[in-house]
């Protein structure tokens, strides 16, 4: 294992103490664990607090600020948080509105999470959860625990963000989530696999022409091994499977690009270019394009493409200011 | 079982799970994120951290203890199910300083259902329950058969292995190990696995 870390058990740790001071404008961290929230906490509004398993950095606090998340408890690598320390994570964001929790469908995450939620709701705190699940590349019908939470986790974040910036509702801010989920939808493939730190050894192994198809966030191995080809013949197997899940034709969609941590940007501006060629050749309008590292598995190649098919109040929400450190919209 | 011998079980639990770790997070690695062994020891080493807090205390106490600390420091889905799991039973153990094999079935069952709350599992799934509830119900008619506290779980940990063995002919259908399909087929579950090493433990203590 090559990697530029100090000791492996406090990875998570130093990356954090790292965070805080590129932004301390941005966040401050509690004393429970590692659970970071705004700097300045913004009274009056409905809370929104997510996070998961460290790892995929800047998700998720990387995107803590104004206009998109209050609060984010953060795992060990691809380990979801505790659910003590999703606790005080709302307990310090709420901020007598209610709390909205974005969760990426994952057991661990799901449990930790809602049994965060019932110690929550006991001290009388209103808290309701979304669940983001857009990876097609899981068949929902087939395996209950249905589809994974991946970059679409991003976008929701960004669009619940903004109505709960703007004063929203709880019931208001979770059911602008929800329309994201409802029509946001991603797929990835990795070329190279990531090594979580304390374990040493890659989630999976490939041959030098072979790629893992249908990837999730976790390094894990995706839905099937196949020969790698050109970046365009690669992101066409993505779109044909993303483009068969929901009508996009006529639409406009918001394009995301994400890489998943090892990939240059030159390679994802290469596969952007045919995305926006696919979609123009089929009539979908692209409203809005983002390329980078927004949702990432460590030192893993790969990308994902996340097609978000929006309406009138999603385009006004999705460029509703944002400051975060990692996501800006003014 | 006295509640002074409890510390020495959950010791050689850590001590198991920290021996297996590679080999639990080799398992994980190959459906799912690869992590369970370096939780289950985590969490185990906090456990075994926090033994001198469990002098004089009763069963439950223990139980309870083991289970919150499992929640906060395994976390993942391990932190959560066995985090129940140990809290269920301590339930069961309220106020109590011995257990009997008849104890041992209710925090069983006690722990079974938190599991499938929590989880939202059922048998069959490739999880953890796969080797649980075999166990368990070995267990059962083994003392139905007039067998003694050690050897009903000793016929326990047998179900359990055969569970875990099971749990290569299944595909998984909870759990990260669901979303690589049919590839699980052909492995065994690491949640399975683990419970059987934490039941070998008990076995080996009684």
């Amino acid at each position: 294992m090559k990697k530029i870390i100090n000791e492996v058990d406090r990875v998570e740790e130093q990356m954090i103490s790292g965070m805080l001071k590129a932004a301390p404008d941005y966040i401050r961290k509690l004393e429970c664990g590692n659970v970071l929230v705004r700097n300045k906490k913004k009274e009056g509004k409905v809370a929104l607090i997510s996070g998961g398993g460290s790892g995929h950095e800047p998700f998720a606090a990387g995107y803590i600020g104004s206009g998109m998340l209050d609060g984010v408890a953060a795992g060990a690598v691809y380990t979801s948080p505790a659910a003590d320390q999703i606790y005080e994570g709302i307990k310090a964001v709420s901020a007598g509105r209610g709390v909205l929790m974005i969760i990426m469908n994952y057991t661990g995450d799901i449990m930790n999470f809602d049994m965060a939620a019932e110690m929550a709701q006991m001290e009388g705190i209103e808290v309701d959860r979304v669940i983001v699940n857009d990876d097609v590349a899981v068949d929902g019908s087939l395996y209950t625990t249905g589809r994974r939470g991946v970059a679409g986790t991003v976008l929701t974040a960004k669009i619940a963000g903004a109505m709960a910036e703007a004063g929203a509702e709880l019931s208001e801010v979770k059911a602008a989530a929800e329309k994201v989920i409802a029509n946001v939808r991603t797929m990835g493939v990795a070329i190279n696999p990531s090594t979580i730190p304390a374990s040493g050894k890659p989630g999976f192994v490939l041959e030098e022409d072979e790629m893992e198809v249908g990837i999730g966030i976790h390094g894990e191995p995706g839905v099937y091994k196949a020969k790698t080809g050109t970046a365009d013949e690669i992101s066409d197997v993505l779109l044909e499977k993303i483009l068969a899940d929901i009508d996009y034709s006529g639409s406009e969609v918001a394009v995301l690009v994400n890489g998943c941590g090892g990939t240059p940007l030159m390679e994802l501006y290469i596969v952007n270019n045919h995305v926006h060629d696919v979609l123009e050749s089929k009539g979908i309008k692209v409203y809005k394009t983002l390329v980078g590292n927004y949702m990432t598995s460590i030192e893993q190649e790969g990308f994902s493409i996340t097609l978000l098919k929006l309406d009138d109040q999603l385009k006004k929400l999705l460029d509703a200011p944002a400051d975060t450190m990692a996501y800006k919209s003014f | 079982m006295k509640s002074d011998r409890i510390p020495e079980v959950l010791t050689a639990m850590s001590r198991k799970i920290s021996e297996k770790k590679d080999f639990l997070t080799d398992l994980d690695n190959a459906i799912g994120d690869g992590d369970h062994g370096i939780n289950m020891a985590r969490g185990f080493a906090a456990v075994e951290s926090r033994l001198p807090e469990f002098e004089g205390k009763d069963i439950g106490y223990i139980l309870k203890t083991t289970g919150m600390t499992l929640v906060s420091v395994v976390a993942g889905s391990a932190g959560p199910l066995y985090g129940t799991a140990f809290m269920k039973a301590g339930m069961v153990m309220n106020g109590k300083n011995e257990m009997t094999a008849d104890d041992f079935i209710e925090c069983l069952n006690a722990a079974i259902d938190g599991v499938m709350m929590r989880g939202k599992a059922v048998q069959g799934e490739k999880t953890m329950l796969d080797a649980m509830i075999p166990a368990r119900d070995a267990i059962v008619s083994a003392v139905k058969d007039g067998r003694n506290f050690p050897e009903a779980v000793k016929a326990g940990v047998e179900a359990a292995r055969e569970g875990v063995e099971y749990t290569k002919t299944i595909i998984a259908t909870k759990g990260r190990a669901a979303y690589v399909g049919e590839r699980s087929l052909g492995h065994q579950d690491p949640g399975a696995t683990s419970f059987t090493y934490l039941l070998e433990t008990i076995s080996e203590a009684l």
